[in-house]
């Protein structure tokens, strides 16, 4: 059996994923996280008087402290294996990758566990954005001024 | 009407990751961080404002928003403090996420045991 031929049977053996259901799944649960998000902004806005920018700082707030708060007390792995995308792209994925990976990490101590793997997933969001917005800022700067 | 917005805009955005992380072989961990240096790009080109005032939510829950007010807090800091302001204003704005998020985690490893 040379190389082609197994590669042919690992392809057809190989469990299917079903990505129109995927699709459809994660077009309804990312509308729906939003669209939760955006009743409890207006309800901030209009309850508290906050203005429209500050209301988003307390929705970010808010959703990373309920999915933290999910993900430890463990609900938030099964809704991120089935819903996928719907709730990695939202906030809510950023909060899931740090509190799941310091909850993995918990026991290897506070230094050599939690101190030195903290950041092990949330890290590589933080440092593209940070290193991308300060090349793309300078550019910007140049061309608007 | 609002309403409605964030919640095609929120869930195109869920989609178009979807897509890819299904069609190609990147991780979520690529997504998320592909989408962090789009909100970059996007804020850039000036979009993602406009985006955030058509559809509030639906631009400000996503992980796109982390790259728009990175840049936005460089740029911005620029204007007051010239050269310094690159370096001092690029986390000004995105202080809450990350303060918020590691203050989260950090306290509720201490409370909650893993569980497998």
């Amino acid at each position: 059996m040379d190389k082609y031929e197994y590669q042919k049977i690992v392809k057809e053996n190989k469990p299917k994923e079903p990505k129109l259901k995927n699709a459809i799944v994660s077009f309804l649960v990312g509308g729906s996280v939003c669209f939760i998000g955006q009743v409890i902004a207006s309800i901030l806005q209009v309850t508290f008087g906050m203005e429209v920018s500050e209301s988003y700082i307390w929705l970010c707030i808010i959703t990373i402290f309920i999915a933290s708060l999910l993900t430890a007390l463990g609900f938030f792995d099964n809704f991120v294996k089935k819903c996928q995308c719907g709730l990695i792209i939202p906030t809510t994925g950023f909060a899931h990758s740090m509190t799941s990976s310091s909850l993995d990490v918990r026991l290897d101590g506070m230094i050599s566990g939690l101190g030195m793997s903290f950041f092990k997933l949330a890290g590589s969001v933080i440092l593209y954005g940070i290193i991308s917005a300060f090349f793309f800022s300078i550019l910007g700067v140049i061309i608007y001024g | 009407m609002i309403f409605l917005n964030s919640f095609l805009v929120g869930g195109l955005f869920c989609l178009v990751g979807q897509i890819i992380l299904d069609n190609t072989k990147l991780t979520p961990g690529h997504v998320t961080s592909l989408f962090t240096v789009l909100g970059v790009v996007l804020s850039f080109f000036g979009i993602y404002q406009k985006l955030i005032d058509f559809s509030g939510a639906g631009a400000t829950m996503i992980i796109s928003n982390f790259g728009h007010v990175l840049y936005q807090g460089a740029y911005t800091g620029y204007h007051e403090m010239q050269l310094l302001g690159f370096v001092s204003g690029l986390l000004t704005k995105a202080s809450s996420a990350i303060v918020s998020s590691i203050i989260c985690a950090f306290v509720l490893a201490l409370i909650f045991k893993p569980k497998d």
